[in-house]
């Protein structure tokens, strides 16, 4: 479905640059921001950006897929685990899906995610790709 | 509830009137105090918000005032727990709860956006993940950490399917085989397409008293003694266990309190299997086995029609269907079916306290309740 570019351009500083809340209070790290800690209620935050490396928590390989991600099948979604301890969600690419393994190391990339219809805007964002250490 | 299905015929109007209109000849009420509507997205699937007057209206109970209340697939529940809320507040006397959702009214693409909607959608949806993707990374940090086997996956299938062929108003009233599970279509690794519940049109409806007006009525009903509700974070990946459902502990926690039982004095459960995983993380977060131990204790019968704690009776999401408004309303009429003893071919014996397992998204919401016959 077609959004107003606002819908969109909104979240760029999370999904251009991973950026995180980091409370000034219990130093609890939130991504995306939040308004108030869930963990001690403090609301004060100072920007962080993620460091983009982490390990594979979960995942899953999707074959039916939603509009605007048949092109894509089968691809692999996992739940990251961030050397910040925080855990994001996003597609693991770059690699045959049936070969990850929970553990295995990984780090983001600024890649395209999806166009809203044939006219619409392009979305970008993060995905995982392996680790090689490069 | 009435025959659920791909109901090409009838409208998003025609089920919940029928549905109600059913509820209301059970029960020999002809006039309601208020109406509660739980329905997900009318917008997404019908492109029609509105839905209480919508209802209230075609009920032919101009006038009654009419709320419609969304939790995701939870939100069946949460009109039950609405009526529950309107009679034990005194502001209705005969408060009708109706679940609805007609799903076949856009193409199977729309169909899971709409559902998707109920995720974290920019944190979630956004990345091309669905929901039998998210249930998917549940049953994989299961089978890491547990071990839990395909097979036991496939067994809550198989049970349900079971149960749900001697359910004449399942969507799919037959059985199927481990086999068939075990070697249909792949969805999302490890959720094959017999692991999850279908797109359905469907309805039902209940009607909620205070128990003084119940026993004038001169007909069977059962109580609502306990009722549980809790919520989550909205993304998954927020949680601490993904091999866990806290919400579905928090909210049995609290229902069983209300009512003043232990998971012992359950008879039956009707729980949330929108996909096998959920079924088996579900009774673990009940208590009904300890965690780990639910892909084994299907196996070993533990939840069949005629096992010590039987699970989903009527067939469960999986083969009743999951219009996923009208689940958790369903989940409610089933156990008073059973309460009554009138569940025919899988009817459970001594039947007596029943409870019921409601869930939106992927454990963001849960609510529970629990009946007892009277």
């Amino acid at each position: 479905m077609a959004m107003h570019v606002a819908r969109n351009w909104r979240e760029t500083p999370e999904r251009y640059r991973m950026e995180a809340a980091k409370c000034k209070k219990c130093s609890a790290i939130h991504f995306p921001a939040r308004l108030i800690c869930p963990e001690c209620q403090g609301r004060e935050f100072a920007t962080v950006r993620l460091s983009g490396k982490g390990e594979l928590a979960t995942f899953t390989i999707i074959r039916i897929a939603p509009t605007g991600f048949g092109d894509l099948v089968p691809y692999a979604v996992g739940i990251v685990k961030m050397d910040e301890g925080i855990h994001v969600m996003a597609q693991i690419v770059d690699c045959n899906p049936e070969e990850l393994k929970i553990g295995d190391r990984v780090v983001s990339q600024f890649r395209r995610i999806n166009q809203e219809g044939k006219n619409g805007m392009i979305l970008y964002g993060y995905k995982f790709v392996p680790d090689l250490g490069l | 509830m009435t025959k659920w299905g791909e109901l090409w015929e009838k409208s998003l109007r025609d089920i919940s009137v029928e549905a109600a209109l059913k509820c209301l000849d059970d029960a020999g009420v002809d006039k309601v105090d208020s109406i509660t509507v739980g329905t997900m997205s009318g917008g997404l699937f019908n492109a029609q918000e509105h839905l209480g007057s919508l209802v209230a209206d075609y009920l032919g109970q101009r006038f009654v005032p009419a709320t419609r209340v969304e939790s995701a697939c939870a939100s069946g529940g949460l009109a039950v727990k609405n009526a529950y809320m309107e009679v034990a507040s005194g502001l209705s006397q005969y408060a009708l709860a109706v679940g609805v959702e007609k799903m076949t009214d856009v193409d199977g693409g729309d169909a899971t956006f709409a559902l998707a909607t109920a995720s974290d959608y920019d944190y979630e949806a956004f990345h091309g993940i669905t929901f039998p993707g998210l249930y998917a990374l549940m049953a994989v940090a299961h089978m890491k950490k547990y071990g839990t086997s395909l097979e036991q996956l496939a067994q809550v299938s198989v049970k349900n399917h079971h149960n749900g062929s001697l359910n004449p108003h399942a969507q799919f009233p037959c059985a199927v085989t481990l086999d068939q599970v075990m070697t249909s279509t792949m969805v999302a690794d490890p959720m094959r397409l017999l692991h999850c519940s279908p797109i359905t049109d469907g309805s039902a409806a209940v009607l909620l008293v205070p128990l003084t007006v119940a026993k004038k009525m001169n007909k069977p009903y059962a109580v609502i003694t306990g009722i549980g509700h809790a919520s989550d974070t909205i993304a998954l990946c927020q949680r601490k266990d993904f091999a866990k459902l806290e919400v579905v502990e928090v909210a049995a926690q609290r229902a069983l309190k209300m009512a003043g039982k232990t998971i012992r004095d359950i008879d039956f459960a009707e729980v949330h299997d929108c996909f096998s995983i959920a079924e088996i993380i579900v009774m673990e977060a009940l208590g009904v086995v300890e965690s780990g131990q639910g892909g084994p204790a299907t196996v070993n019968g533990l939840t069949a029609l005629d096992g010590d704690f039987p699970i989903n009776p009527s067939g469960g999401l999986k083969s009743k269907g999951h219009p996923v408004g009208a689940t958790g309303v369903a989940q409610v009429v089933e156990a008073v079916i059973q309460l009554r003893g009138q569940a025919g071919p899988r009817q459970i014996k001594n039947a007596r306290t029943a409870l019921t397992q409601n869930m939106g998204g992927s454990g963001a919401s849960s609510i529970i309740h629990i009946l007892e016959a009277r």
